[in-house]
């Protein structure tokens, strides 16, 4: 757009020049503000003393006094309200990441089964997804919470989903390794050091010889170790398996009902947006591609990973990211069904101490810390996946 | 892919995985339908009124949601007076039809809203023309949530506008305000705007001054829905040409009547998917209301849920308010489609 500057033939002054009416506006706009907040300001400060509220952030040490139905972290009622926060802070993140995790998982299946050519699977899907996407997370979350907690059978008649993995209304129990944690953990990490050192050392004899990579040799250096620690393992049993009784169930681990029903709720829920992104993105890499990978000579497989996918992934990145924010920001319905997170454990110290305004404001600093987080790595995703050279 | 259509034959057996994915699926068609309608359909009691029938059946129990329905849809607003509620909410839908519709100015809309929420709000609240009064803290079900779903969309469209318009501005301070609060808003989930506008707007306002706790909760809906709704708006701006700007300013209108009169009504248009889908969101996420103890429609069935003698009857109950759900949000969709095919046909 180009402009021509022509000379003002008269100067503009007071209210009709630009710049003085920016200034001005900008001005007036800012006074309005700190008008407004110095008035709720003063009020709040005139209510506090009326109810004899004390303020600060003073509160944070003093004892709780209430117990937490799961903590990932040692707890007690004497602990402060501190770490009560502090432990409502890591079961969000856990409900968080899982959820993530496998709303990703379940969103693949929807988005590919609503793509398949196969009559009978790609209706099934855009019913789910239709059914799933038109009512509210809350209402998912009561209704599995609800079937959970009402129509599972107690621990004597609880069905066996895997070997020593019970689900009952008391919760999802499952065997718990004894010993060897740290070996699989070594074994995790040696087996990711090999893929990821398998997938540079690829990456660099594809660019060399024009071969394409192959993704399997990575993916058995990556589960390898882990399956030789497992052999090991399995050889000196030390699980520590649940064993139903009449009472419940005595021994192994144990994921609450509250717990369960939010990560079954928050990640087929968001898997129905997921599934509907990454169709979206599939739909979106023009026909044309495929068909000239197929000229080119590669297989269907080689066609989808290399050629398809990542075209795919350029379009879907953005809005996932977004689900993924919606998804973190969504724990915070756990306080509906009694799991506690973030969310709910604030309510009950607001109730506690009255301490409204300081204990929102942890919350909310908390909740936008881990939105820009989350939004900062998938915009780190999103620039590596995007077309280089591209705006 | 082969570009001609493959037949349905092909598509269910033309690969070893499709043939393998279609027994598949047939096995679980055979396995799980029989059972699913047995207990949804043949095995389920409609219309006894004790659980004792239902429980005897061994089916879905229908017969729940047929003895508790005004409950569900119209939660503890007293009983006789259910037909004003009822009015109430038919008068907000053929509002919110009748301003889509496109065949009124904007005008009439205007004066329609002016007109109608008034009236709305004398049916439900009463104390005039000889209705009794029932306070807020008595409304509930259905039309509650349409109340908070309509009225936090119609609150929060000046404000978006504003923000929208702010964030594009060329005045640093003005962007800069309408950036922090877009971008705060849209960090935080509803459930802590909702539990801030419970807790703290009290304490903010001056000490003889209340509002309560429904207002309160139609506030933050308001707010958070405008942090959404601006940046709708602003994707719908953004599409506006530039030249539409730029012949509106060398027509000598000044900054308010281009974006108003020219810039603002093209980006409206451009945004209306977009708006639609905020618009089902919303409509789900009033159900949050019920954290802070508004009994809308979902917070009702469950209240109706909290009957010892139906309490095992939860699955029945919930269906049903999905199935609610599932009719007003894809009505609303399919309705959105339809306004953007006729709203294209007008520019054309």
């Amino acid at each position: 757009m180009s402009v021509v500057a022509i000379a003002p033939t008269r100067v503009a002054r007071g209210w009709n020049d630009p710049s003085f009416r920016a200034l001005a506006t900008q001005v007036i706009v800012l006074a309005v503000l700190a008008g407004t907040v110095a008035f709720l300001a003063t009020n709040l400060v005139g209510n506090l003393e009326a109810r004899s509220i004390r303020t600060g952030f003073g509160f944070i040490w003093q004892a709780a006094g209430f117990e937490i139905g799961q903590s990932f972290i040692a707890y007690g009622a004497s602990a402060s309200f501190g770490r009560a926060l502090l432990v409502g802070l890591l079961n969000t993140l856990v409900v968080a990441v899982l959820g993530i995790v496998l709303s990703t998982l379940a969103g693949f299946v929807i988005g590919i089964a609503s793509l398949s050519r196969n009559p009978l699977v790609s209706p099934l899907a855009r019913l789910y997804v239709e059914l799933v996407r038109n009512t509210p997370l809350l209402l998912q979350l009561y209704l599995w919470y609800a079937v959970l907690t009402q129509m599972l059978p107690a621990a004597s008649a609880a069905p066996q989903l895997l070997p020593g993995v019970y689900l009952a209304k008391s919760g999802l129990h499952f065997p718990v390794l004894q010993h060897g944690a740290g070996l699989i953990l070594v074994a995790a990490l040696v087996g990711l050091v090999a893929f990821a050192g398998h997938g540079l050392w690829a990456r660099r004899r594809a660019e060399l010889t024009g071969a394409p990579a192959k993704l399997w040799p990575g993916l058995l250096l990556l589960l390898l170790p882990l399956a030789a620690v497992a052999l090991d393992l399995a050889a000196t049993t030390s699980f520590d398996m649940p064993r139903p009784t009449r009472f419940g169930f005595s021994g192994g681990g144990m994921i609450t009902p509250e717990l369960t029903a939010l990560l079954i709720g928050l990640s087929l829920y968001n898997a129905a947006f997921i599934g509907e992104i990454l169709r979206a993105g599939i739909l979106s890499v023009s026909r044309g591609q495929l068909e000239a990978a197929a000229a080119l000579g590669l297989t269907r497989g080689q066609a989808l990973r290399l050629v398809v996918i990542p075209q795919a992934m350029k379009v879907a990145v953005p809005p996932l990211a977004s689900q993924y924010l919606n998804l973190a920001k969504n724990t915070s319905l756990a306080i509906a069904i009694g799991y506690p997170d973030l969310m709910s454990i604030g309510n009950t110290i607001i109730n506690q101490t009255g301490q409204a305004v300081e204990v929102i404001a942890i919350l909310m600093s908390v909740y936008l810390t881990i939105s820009l987080a989350i939004s900062a790595f998938m915009n780190w995703y999103n620039s590596r996946v995007a077309l280089k050279g591209a705006s | 892919m082969s570009a001609a259509a493959p037949s349905v034959r092909e598509r269910l057996f033309g690969s070893v995985g499709n043939t393998l994915l279609t027994v598949a699926m047939l096995g679980l068609f055979v396995t799980y339908l029989p059972s699913l309608l047995r207990w949804a359909v043949f095995d389920a009691t409609w219309w006894a009124a004790s659980p004792a029938t239902c429980r005897a059946m061994g089916g879905a129990c229908w017969a729940f949601v047929h003895e508790k329905l005004r409950l569900i849809l119209f939660g503890r607003y007293p009983f006789e007076e259910q037909w004003r509620p009822f009015a109430a909410l038919l008068l907000t839908i053929m509002l919110v039809l009748a301003s889509c519709s496109l065949r009124f100015g904007a005008r009439a809309v205007i004066a329609g809203w002016l007109l109608g929420i008034p009236a709305v709000i004398v049916l439900m609240r009463g104390g005039v023309l000889g209705l009794s009064f029932v306070a807020t803290d008595l409304w509930g079900g259905l039309p509650l949530t349409v109340f908070l779903a309509v009225g936090g969309i119609l609150g929060a469209f000046p404000l978006a506008i504003a923000l929208a318009l702010g964030r594009r501005s060329q005045l640093g301070i003005i962007r800069g305000v309408c950036v922090i609060f877009i971008e705060m808003v849209r960090g935080v989930p509803l459930v802590s705007v909702l539990f801030m506008a419970s807790f703290m707007i009290p304490l903010f306002l001056p000490g003889k001054l209340q509002i309560d706790a429904l207002l309160r909760a139609l506030i933050a809906i308001t707010l958070f829905s405008a942090a959404y709704l601006a940046e709708a708006i602003r994707g719908g701006l953004q599409a506006v040409p530039a030249g539409q700007e730029q012949a509106a300013k060398a027509l000598g209108l000044g900054y308010w009547q281009t974006s108003l009169l020219v810039v603002v009504p093209q980006a409206l248009r451009l945004a209306v998917p977009a708006i639609a889908n905020l618009f089902i969101g919303l409509f789900k996420d009033t159900s949050l209301v019920g954290i802070v103890g508004l009994t809308d429609l979902l917070l009702a069935t469950k209240q109706a849920l909290g009957d010892p003698q139906w309490r095992s009857f939860s699955l029945e109950g919930y269906l049903f308010v999905a199935l609610l759900y599932v009719a007003f949000c894809s009505f609303i969709s399919h309705y959105s489609r339809a306004l953007e095919k006729r709203l294209q046909r007008q520019v054309v």
